[in-house]
């Protein structure tokens, strides 16, 4: 092993567009040897990208990149392997038919022959138990079988195997989501540990605090671009989230309007929840924030309420028509092979008909009215849907919503990475449309959309464990409740 | 991520005229056979007419159900052609008053066995493709046994009827045409045919949007039964009574003209006059090589090869990442 | 991106899983005890050396053709051309193998050439593999027919004296079982490549990203199983001793039944090779039971020929029932 003062990885000018969007551009970077940089950056900042562009699954369209001082003008994800670059991304990358072991073997090429389980096994366990010690994880346990948490454990393990070659960088991309606190500390302690050999290591993450105490380097990240870029002691948290912004920070007026006394509204939605969960209640023209940590059955909750206004649940009770607005465009959204009008009106056909058949003029009124609202831009409507930028995608998803006669909108984190114009443009018409009486359940991971809401439910493990009120709404307030079971435990 | 770059590819032209070509292919086929093999042009357009009837009836069905998306396939239309032609030749016993009500209980045994099909997709969470075809054993089996031993011409309006001609031209083919006109109406006019396209593109999304998939995917696989069983039907009549085997060439030409028409196996979008391209070609090509001499064994190859290249070429490639 | 919620919102519960895995294993072992017991019950005579001879005389080529179409499903495709293959692979081998065994092997050869082939448009194109199988199955269809346009042809010597040896104490059929089982489990379960092979049905991203070559893999699955086709179709003949282009048609549900019988997922990578063979030997052995069941009210009190192939159909329904029944009970 060098000693660690070398660069491991340069990128000089790297750029990349999806289609009109760049997602990338003109980034240079360099990550030294034997350091652990912490890398920042909102939703839709390029991040993942970056990351996709080192991993070798995503070709840039400008730029090079030096590993140990040689050229690439592009990694493929089989160069990615022998230069020792490893990735561990957010959606896992395990074959969750496989065992341990044999997903061990997968990464490791060079593991074949007689007994290349017990090798492979051997590897594994040896770096679970050097990274995790105590885990409970053995190497034949399939991993459909195993908890996420599990999981992702098993997976960060495997990143750092050695079997042959060098490994010169892990990139970590929200490796803590799933951990919990006591397995949390212990990777990050061990990538410290990892970096004085020599190796060094990309940590992505929202945590602030993570990336604050256990980086050698910070830089983030907005809108494609690199706009800070340091030692971790130039940074605060404060510095860290104007950066990330950019100073801009949505409007704050939104706190202090009066709050509106909605408590004597009739009841638009109720849910019991099962165990101990605490009642659900949101009443007519109400905005409600679903909140907590990401993926602890804010989705599944939406989604139940959803169910239930088409056909009755016993433990949710709906008054009148929901409509959804999703988060995930491409998997719950988007229809790609329509165009921009024909995604709009689908949500309203119903009303669209003359008799039996759907007229075409009444479709082109309604989805350009509610283009005009939304603020679409596009050259026409007849356009096609994927033409458009993610924002303009994400408005007509809000405009097939909002254009129906639904009393309910269901929201699914729907500003994920969408630009801070849309968003302020899209927070007014919720407003407004919340004052003509609309109930808004608005489940987001960005904790400033939840000052739009009057009231806030905080889930944990899909129950909801706490609910904040007006001037409660607070990010100390949230998190408090997010971990209220934990502190008791 | 690669929505913009999918895009780029969509507005390509090489998409444009794939319905087109099968319409060409046909042209070009139809002159090689009367200028080269001495094929009476205006009669072989005429038995194309008649023959493709019975190819886009059984195609106007499978294009609703590969429609709905990747896996979504229906089988068993041979064994219900089998089993309906059965059941309607048996219910009209030669008499011509008798038509109607066969062919109305052919319709409602196509829309039993559609029923059917959509139950095993739905209580079994198994792929259509595995339902369907499990479906059609079972069918070929009551097919069997119901029509042992039977021997029931068709009635004589039923065969006259299928033969009948207006202007030279098919009567049954202007009915078909009829009902592609409305078929294609249906499809892009009302809630359930645009339920259908957006079931095929996404599934999730049509949920979310407030569409009854379920309903539509139903209603699908009874449309299929359905056409599939007045096919047979009209079948039996054309040729003079039903037998079980009659459905076999159904199976691959039916999912061949939806291919060859344009419409996407992966869902979402469908074409009807490529049906029409598609069905007229398949019966061109398969009079050139009778003509030419050649079995049915080489027309088969011949087909099989045709399929795998007009789906090999319609197809795109999607990177992983 | 997104599918961080996706995953961790559906957290399971690690016993239970393991334990529906379990239950799931056990199902085609469990299917094989009642069909046995059943046919015990009616006719105790046929548990016995000849019985099982006479009654699995054709589980071996419905075997191979299981294990073809398992390895396709393996890349979460499936192969709808696999009855018409064997019947083709039967034909060439009846007809050319005796006397001109040179051209025979060639022809073969060339079957597995094209199912490489089908593999590489199917993956590069992303097109669905059931419109291709489904074309394909017309192109050996056809093949079959020029071949052998009437019944006929014979077996070579070779074939006909493997398949009709009489070992010591264990009928041929089942050491032959035993024998295709375990190679096939050592070649995918327990080699080191055979890992990457069902990763890909599992998640081939993730494999891609490791550096394999999904085309490779999926080349590979399909090449493994055109040459268990070509097993099945010789053995084939080894039994019936002639060929006929239509021999084997049915062998495409019997294929994918006996596979999702033992244990095979159509998505995820899910295969079990010993199940598979276990699969193909209890629809096999369902059918010959058949002919032992005593059904009071139907004439002459047998269940009539011409059910069997309905009662194939229906047998892969139940089986699939019960598997919903199963992962419905453990919710």
């Amino acid at each position: 092993m060098t000693a660690p003062t070398g660069t491991a990885i340069e990128l000089s000018g790297v750029s990349r567009s999806f289609g009109a969007v760049r997602a990338l551009s003109d980034v240079n970077l360099l990550i030294a040897e034997g350091q652990c940089l912490g890398l920042v950056g909102h939703n839709g900042a390029g991040k993942s990208t970056l990351m996709h562009v080192l991993a070798g699954t995503l070709r840039p369209d400008q730029g090079r990149i030096a590993v140990g001082g040689e050229q690439h003008d592009r990694i493929s994800v089989h160069l990615a392997q022998k230069l020792g670059l490893r990735c561990v991304f957010q959606e896992l990358s395990l074959c969750p038919n496989l065992t341990v072991a044999e997903n061990t073997r997968i990464l490791h090429p060079s593991i074949k022959g007689l007994g290349w389980r017990q090798k492979a096994g051997k590897l594994i366990s040896a770096m679970l138990d050097r990274i995790f010690p105590g885990h409970d994880i053995a190497s034949d346990t399939v991993v459909s079988d195993l908890s996420i948490g599990r999981r992702q454990m098993v997976e960060i393990a495997r990143a750092f195997t050695v079997s042959e070659g060098v490994l010169r960088l892990v990139i970590l991309d929200e490796p803590t989501s799933s951990l919990d606190a006591t397995t949390a500390r212990q990777l990050l302690e061990f990538v410290r540990e990892e970096v004085r050999t020599g190796v060094s290591c990309i940590l992505i993450s929202h945590m602030l605090g993570e990336i604050l105490d256990y980086s050698d380097q910070i830089s983030v990240m907005k809108n494609g671009q690199l706009v800070a870029f340091g030692p971790v002691a130039q940074f605060t948290r404060e510095r860290l989230v104007d950066l990330m912004s950019g100073g801009e920070h949505p409007d704050r007026a939104a706190r202090e309007r009066s709050i509106r006394s909605l408590a004597d509204a009739p009841v638009a939605v109720r849910a019991q929840e099962g165990g101990q969960g605490l009642p659900f209640v949101a009443r007519k023209g109400e905005v409600i924030g679903l909140a907590g940590l990401s993926g602890h059955g804010q989705t599944e909750f939406l989604v139940r309420v959803f169910e239930a206004a088409r056909a009755r649940r016993a433990d949710v009770t709906v008054a009148g028509d929901v409509s959804f607005v999703a988060g995930d465009r491409q998997a719950d959204g988007i229809f790609p092979l329509w165009s921009i009008a024909n995604n709009v009106a689908v949500g309203s056909l119903p009303a669209l008909r003359n008799g039996l058949l759907l007229s075409g003029s009444k479709e082109r009124e309604l989805s350009s009215r509610w283009g005009r609202i939304m603020g679409i831009k596009a050259p026409s409507l007849d356009d096609e849907i994927l033409s458009l930028s993610g924002g303009n995608q994400q408005k007509a998803l809000f405009a097939r919503a909002l254009s129906t006669s639904s009393a309910v909108v269901l929201m699914d984190d729907p500003m994920r990475g969408v630009d801070i114009g849309t968003k302020l443009e899209v927070y007014d018409i919720i407003a407004e449309q919340a004052a003509g009486g609309r109930t808004f359940l608005w489940y987001t991971t960005e904790f400033e959309e939840l000052e739009y809401c009057d009231r806030v439910y905080v889930f944990q493990n899909g129950r909801i464990v706490g609910e904040l009120q007006g001037q409660d709404i607070t990010e100390a307030g949230v998190i408090g409740s997010s971990f209220k079971d934990k502190d008791a435990a | 991520m690669t929505d913009q770059t999918l895009s780029a590819s969509r507005l390509n032209i090489r998409n444009l005229p794939v319905w087109l070509w099968s319409f060409l292919g046909a042209l070009l086929v139809w002159v090689l056979s009367f200028t080269i093999a001495g094929q009476g042009a205006e009669g072989m357009l005429v038995a194309a007419l008649s023959f493709s009837v019975f190819t886009v009836m059984v195609g106007l069905g499978q294009m609703f159900v590969i429609t709905l998306g990747p896996g979504n396939v229906d089988l068993s239309i041979p064994a219900t052609i089998g089993l309906a032609s059965a059941v309607a030749m048996k219910v009209m016993d030669g008499q011509n008053g008798l038509i109607l009500w066969g062919l109305l209980a052919a319709l409602v045994c196509g829309i039993l066995i559609g029923g059917f099909n959509y139950l095993l997709i739905r209580l079994l969470r198994i792929p259509p493709i595995v339902a369907t075809l499990s479906s059609s054993f079972i069918i070929q089996s009551v097919g069997i046994s119901y029509g042992r031993g039977l021997q029931i011409k068709p009635p004589a309006a039923l065969s006259d009827f299928t033969f009948s001609r207006f202007l030279g031209v098919p009567v049954l083919a202007i009915a078909t045409i009829a009902l592609s006109i409305v078929a294609s109406v249906v499809l892009h006019r009302t809630i359930y045919g645009r339920t259908v396209l957006a079931t095929g593109q996404n599934m999730r999304a049509a949920r979310f949007a407030g569409l009854s998939v379920e309903r539509t995917r139903l209603l699908t696989y009874v449309l299929s039964g359905a056409l599939a069983a007045l096919c047979g039907a009209l079948l039996a009549g054309f040729s003079g009574g039903s037998s079980l085997s009659m459905g076999r060439e159904y199976l691959l030409s039916s999912i061949a003209v939806v291919v060859l028409g344009g419409t996407s196996v992966a869902g979402g979008r469908a074409n009807v006059p490529g049906l029409w391209g598609g069905a007229l070609f398949l019966f061109m090509i398969s009079t050139l090589l009778n003509t030419a001499g050649f079995g049915s064994g080489l027309r088969d190859v011949f087909t099989g090869v045709i399929i795998v290249a007009a789906i090999a070429i319609t197809g795109t490639r999607q990177p992983l990442r | 991106m997104t599918t961080q919620a996706v995953h961790s919102g559906r957290a399971q519960n690690l016993a239970s899983s393991s334990r529906q895995r379990l239950l799931r294993g056990a199902l085609p072992a469990v299917s094989l005890v009642i069909v046995l017991a059943a046919i015990w019950y009616f006719n105790p005579r046929a548990i016995s050396y000849f019985g099982l001879n006479l009654m699995l005389n054709l589980a071996i080529p419905v075997a191979l053709a299981t294990i073809a179409q398992m390895c396709v499903m393996a890349t979460n495709e499936l192969d709808l051309s696999i009855g018409a293959f064997v019947g083709f692979v039967a034909c060439v081998t009846a007809t050319y193998m005796p006397q001109e065994p040179l051209l025979a092997v060639l022809m073969l050869g060339g079957g597995v050439l094209v199912y490489m082939l089908a593999a590489v448009v199917i993956h590069l194109r992303n097109v669905p593999s059931i419109v291709v199988t489904l074309g394909l199955s017309f192109f050996w269809a056809g093949l079959a027919v020029l071949i052998r346009p009437i019944p006929g042809g014979a077996a070579p010597g070779f074939l006909r004296d493997l398949m009709s040896f009489q070992p010591p104490l264990i009928p041929m059929p089942v050491l032959l079982a035993v024998l295709i089982a375990g190679t096939v489990h050592l070649i995918l379960m327990r080699s080191s490549y055979g890992a990457v092979l069902r990763g890909v049905g599992g998640n081939a991203r993730a494999v891609h990203r490791a550096g394999w070559s999904i085309l490779k893999a999926k080349v590979a699955m399909f090449a493994l199983a055109s040459v268990f086709g070509i097993l099945a179709g010789m053995t084939l003949v080894g039994v019936s001793s002639s060929a006929d282009a239509n021999m084997a048609t049915g062998y495409t549900l019997l294929s994918i039944a006996g596979a999702v019988i033992g244990g095979a997922e159509f998505v995820g990578g899910r295969i079990s090779p010993i199940g598979a063979v276990i699969g193909a030997l209890v629809l096999q052995l369902a059918s010959s039971a058949l002919n032992f069941f005593q059904v009071p009210f139907l004439p002459g009190g047998r269940i009539p020929q011409e059910w069997q192939v309905g009662a194939q159909g229906m047998f892969l329904i139940l089986i699939l029932a019960a598997r919903v029944l199963i992962s419905k009970a453990e919710k």
